[in-house]
């Protein structure tokens, strides 16, 4: 059978993710040391766990509600209320879905058809673009600078917004870059916004990691926005649960009701077991959060520091658990800069491409590793730049 | 500035720079502050962390638990300074126990030796009326570092995206 002409040609269209290539590179070589991986170190807390095998204990196995557990939206709502001064309504603004990448993928096919028009912010997370050729739609790419702090400037929104326009993904706090939008950078966004009729995906997953005095802003949190503005957040960074494949998504009713009726189909719904343990989280996991973003902070303060000293010129992220350095001093492209580096000194970074084209230049680093790790590779790293000949001692 | 403290007991490794920079302080503070911690006995010394079962013939350890008559004026300290003027004596400590009031860490190259240094040496002080002692077999965790193999380095982590 040639499969070539069965396959949906949408599909395989597709870029495959370059931050694969990188990891498959380090999988087949011995004693790299990765600053490369984007989920948290910790494990989780071990109330939450417990909760989860009590609940196994007692056979608590049923799927649960399409919407998600009633306890758990209700949590939801609250912790949203109380961390960033928005509210929901539990019964109809808030849908539980299997990590805040199925939320993603249910807003986008929700909302976006045939000729509509996505602005994509770039550098970012590497699933808007894809999500939206699937859903048959146009990404518009608007590239981010350096001199901005790799934020979205309210011309750079102005200058891409063509009647087709049907929304716009806003990654903040950003993965790759660290970048974050305060109060007043929003602000402007939304007055471009106020013109025209444009929802926002405003994927807050690294809400809680943002450092520094100001904490993070939702965008729902700005004056009439909340009306077109879909919230996607979810456990795995917060409170270190990755693995239990959770988030959410809050927004207007008309909206999220039409995106629980397709993960009704796609999904039916969220894991019961991750379900009780972040209820746990949401109850008693504030001073977790607070622990674990302390704990990033240092890394973050003495990684950025030795980056800066060697060269590797970094605007300073405010948010998330990655540096963007510039890696220009090199006069390598990114790609090469990294597989030398790589094969050199067996330390594995991400190129800034795997994030959009205009990456170019930088590479992602994250610091979800324990300071110690971190000091190693930073020795690699300095060492690599000094002499990208020399073979690691 | 309790911070400094627990970085500077995760790793005597980080230069004065490094935890300023993590602590968002300036460097003559962190000096400052560690010259301070020094003169009022809080930091007592950097030594390194040794996994001893992994080094041949370095012996054994005990942890011995002594039960001991107060005396009137000084309680258990004129006891303790005793126990742990002995060379063999890694470390001391009175604990709160309604078996035992001191616990002694000890060093020795045989079991015998430990033995012997407990019925002679610590048995027979004036105060002791009893000693119950615990071999060491293995080393899990120590000064807050594990020692099992490698479990800590392990990336269980799988490589997504």
């Amino acid at each position: 059978m040639d499969y070539t002409k069965m396959l949906n040609t949408r599909l395989t269209g597709l870029k495959p993710s370059g931050i694969r290539r990188f990891f498959d590179i380090a999988n087949e070589m011995d004693h790299v040391i990765s600053l490369s991986i984007g989920e948290p170190d910790f494990t989780t807390p071990w109330h939450v766990r417990q909760e989860g095998i009590e609940t196994l204990r007692k056979g608590h196995t049923w799927y649960s509600p399409n919407r998600g557990f009633e306890e758990l939206r209700q949590q939801i709502c609250k912790y949203y209320a109380r961390r960033f001064n928005v509210e929901y309504d539990p019964d109809q603004e808030v849908l539980v879905s299997v990590g805040g990448s199925e939320a993603i993928d249910l807003c986008i096919r929700t909302l976006v058809q045939e000729g509509d028009e996505v602005l994509i912010p770039q550098p970012a997370f590497v699933c808007y673009e894809p999500m939206t050729v699937m859903a048959g739609g146009t990404p518009v790419i608007i590239e981010t600078k350096a001199e901005n702090g790799f934020r979205l400037t309210a011309d750079e929104l102005e200058a891409a917004i063509t009647p087709r326009t049907k929304l716009l993904i806003l990654p903040f706090p950003n993965n790759p870059t660290g970048a974050v939008m305060r109060r007043e950078h929003l602000e402007a966004i939304a007055k471009v916004l106020e013109k025209h009729d444009i929802l926002v995906l405003s994927d807050e997953i690294y809400g809680e990691l943002t450092y520094g005095k100001e904490r993070h802003v939702s965008f729902a949190d700005i004056p009439h926005m909340k009306e077109r503005t879909i919230v996607v957040s979810g456990f795995s960074k917060a409170y270190a649960m990755t693995g239990w494949r959770l988030g959410y998504a809050l927004g207007p009713e008309p909206v999220i009701s039409q995106m629980l009726k397709l993960h009704q189909y796609a999904i039916m719904s969220a894991p019961t077991t991750a379900q009780y343990a972040a209820i746990e989280a949401l109850k008693h996991g504030d001073n977790d959060i607070e622990h674990m973003r302390e704990e990033y902070d240092m890394r973050r303060r003495l990684i950025v520091d030795e980056f800066c000293r060697m060269g590797l010129t970094c605007f300073e992220p405010e948010g998330a658990f990655y540096v963007f350095p510039s890696i220009q001093i090199s006069g390598m492209t990114s790609e090469d800069f990294c597989e030398k580096l790589i094969y050199a000194q067996r330390v594995a970074i991400v190129p800034g491409t795997a994030f959009g084209d205009c990456g170019e230049g930088f590479a992602r680093v994250s610091y979800s590793y324990s300071l110690k790790h971190i000091q190693e590779a930073l020795v690699r790293i300095e060492r690599f730049l000094n002499d990208p000949h020399a073979a690691q001692a | 500035m309790n911070k400094l403290l627990e970085l500077l007991s995760r790793s005597a490794e980080f230069t004065t720079a490094q935890l300023a920079t993590m602590l968002g302080v300036s460097e003559d503070e962190v000096k400052q502050q560690i010259a301070d911690y020094k003169a009022k006995g809080i930091i007592m010394g950097t030594t390194t962390l040794i996994n001893w079962d992994k080094v041949p013939e370095a012996g054994v350890m005990a942890l011995i638990e002594l039960k001991v008559t107060p005396k009137a004026e000084t309680g258990f300290d004129d006891i303790a300074k005793i126990v742990m003027s002995y060379d063999n004596v890694e470390s001391v400590y009175l604990a709160a126990s309604s078996r035992y009031d001191l616990i002694a860490m000890v060093k020795g190259s045989t079991i015998q030796e430990i033995a012997e240094f407990v019925s002679k040496r610590l048995s027979t002080l004036d105060n002791v009326i009893g000693t119950a002692t615990s071999f060491v077999l293995t080393h899990y965790k120590s000064g807050g570092v594990s020692f099992t193999d490698n479990e800590e380095d392990d990336e269980q982590r799988s490589l997504i995206l």
